[in-house]
């Protein structure tokens, strides 16, 4: 590997500084599952790897009823899917973090790197779209928020400028009524990467029959994960059956727009576009009446 | 040449201290400058889980971690299983079932085991199988491993 610096940085301010000061020479170290093997098969080049993980708001995982969860962008799978809170109230991050490669990749690998990767077929992005998540995303001198659904601009691109980097994510607490699942298409059983990805999040009303909102999102099928704002609308009012989840798949195969690659074909991720929002919503409705 | 740096952490129950480059990972660090070779050297890129250890308790690739960043922490490997003498209950099962063949996979299917069997005494076939998914074999096909596994946990 080429050789670089490293530093373990103290607090937010700090790891900003040494970001900007190195201009763009500089690289964040979390779980380090991606930019350990970037910077070994030379496809990243660093003179600095800038370890937040000891930063606390980075390695923070906190939830209260009135702010929601405040997930350091550091923090990595094994604590997500082990927290009673994050078990209880954000179920579709759940199927995410428990699917993000194996075991040992679980044990490093966190959500926030997840999304700076911006791979389109990342698994959690999805997830933390449809459970409305926004980035904390820090300078030296101040932060700025942008929605999950915004983060992404193109295949291995953010929204993230020089000197910049995802400090934490914040998600809402779930309304009452709240229920949300992520669901992956792979030829194997696990250790693989999406052919499609589909996230659904919904909110019932009282009597747990009319669905008062929802949230569709879809990976692998565009050049950045996709929240399709229409198919969720369209359930805006409706009985949660299948006929409404039908209407929502229809709108979200129409917003896709995938590609042919090895994992499978345009019109073959269409169909699995289909199948997966209807699934995904019947479980988000499903877990949303419990 | 970038600096070295020093790093004091924990191996196997003893203080350890070694000397390494930052661009050193921590697979490296064990094999070359520690001679601490039971960590195999597979795909090196986080696929195949020959070289896993536990890190502070948790299973991690050594490959995808840094040398640096075991300061203060503690790291058990293959070497530290057996005790006394007496091998560990999922190396003696390894061997009653003939769960290996060439061998280069097995510690790193080892540290997964005693990693899945801490936290889950009694697991399922389904359990092991979901939970070993990230180490790889191309030897055995999987079943003999599955068995001392299952095996192990019985008599645990």
């Amino acid at each position: 590997m080429q050789p670089f610096r490293y530093i373990r940085a103290q607090n937010v301010e700090h790891a900003a500084t040494l970001l900007q000061q190195q201009d763009g020479r500089a690289r964040i170290l979390a779980g380090g599952t991606d930019l350990i093997v970037a910077l070994r098969e030379h496809r990243i080049e660093a003179d600095l790897v800038i370890d937040i993980k000891g930063v606390p708001e980075v390695d923070e995982l906190a939830f209260d009823a009135h702010n929601g969860l405040r997930l350091g962008a550091a923090v990595p799978c094994h604590r997500i899917y082990r927290h009673a809170d994050v078990l209880r109230y954000y179920p579709g991050i759940i199927d995410a973090a428990s699917l993000i490669g194996g075991i040992q990749i679980q044990g490093r690998a966190s959500l926030g790197g997840n999304l700076c990767n911006a791979s389109p077929a990342a698994d959690s992005i999805p997830a933390l779209i449809v459970h409305s998540a926004v980035c904390d995303i820090a300078l030296p001198q101040t932060r700025r928020r942008v929605a999950v659904e915004e983060f992404c601009t193109a295949p291995g691109k953010t929204v993230l400028g020089r000197g910049e980097f995802l400090a934490s994510l914040h998600l809402p607490p779930p309304p009452p009524g709240f229920g949300a699942a992520y669901l992956r298409f792979i030829p194997r059983n696990e250790m693989d990467i999406a052919v499609v990805g589909v996230g659904a999040s919904v909110q019932l009303d009282a009597d747990r029959r009319h669905i008062v909102a929802a949230r569709i999102a879809l990976g692998a099928v565009a050049p950045t994960p996709l929240l399709v704002h229409e198919a969720g609308a369209t359930l805006v009012g409706a009985v949660a059956d299948d006929a409404a989840f039908a209407r929502a798949a229809e709108i979200a195969q129409a917003a896709a727009r995938p590609i042919t690659d090895m994992r499978g074909t345009a019109e073959y991720r269409r169909h699995l576009v289909g199948v997966l929002t209807r699934r995904a919503l019947a479980k988000a409705v499903a877990r949303a009446s419990k | 040449m970038k600096s070295k740096v020093i790093v004091a952490t924990t191996i196997n129950g003893e203080d350890a201290e070694f000397l390494c480059e930052p661009r050193q990972s921590l697979l490296e660090v064990l094999r070359d400058n520690l001679g601490l070779t039971g960590a195999k050297e597979g795909c090196n890129n986080g696929n195949c889980g020959a070289c896993n250890v536990l890190l502070d308790g948790v299973l991690v690739n050594a490959c995808l971690v840094l040398g640096v960043e075991a300061e203060g922490r503690t790291i058990e490997t293959v070497e530290g299983l057996a005790a006394g003498g007496q091998l560990h209950p999922l190396q003696q099962k390894f061997l009653e079932h003939a769960a290996l063949q060439c061998g280069i996979c097995t510690p790193g299917f080892l540290l997964a085991a005693k990693a899945l069997l801490d936290q889950n005494p009694d697991p399922t076939e389904a359990e092991v199988r979901h939970w070993l998914a990230g180490n790889l074999c191309r030897c055995t096909g999987y079943d003999k491993i599955v068995r001392a596994v299952l095996d192990a946990a019985d008599a645990g």
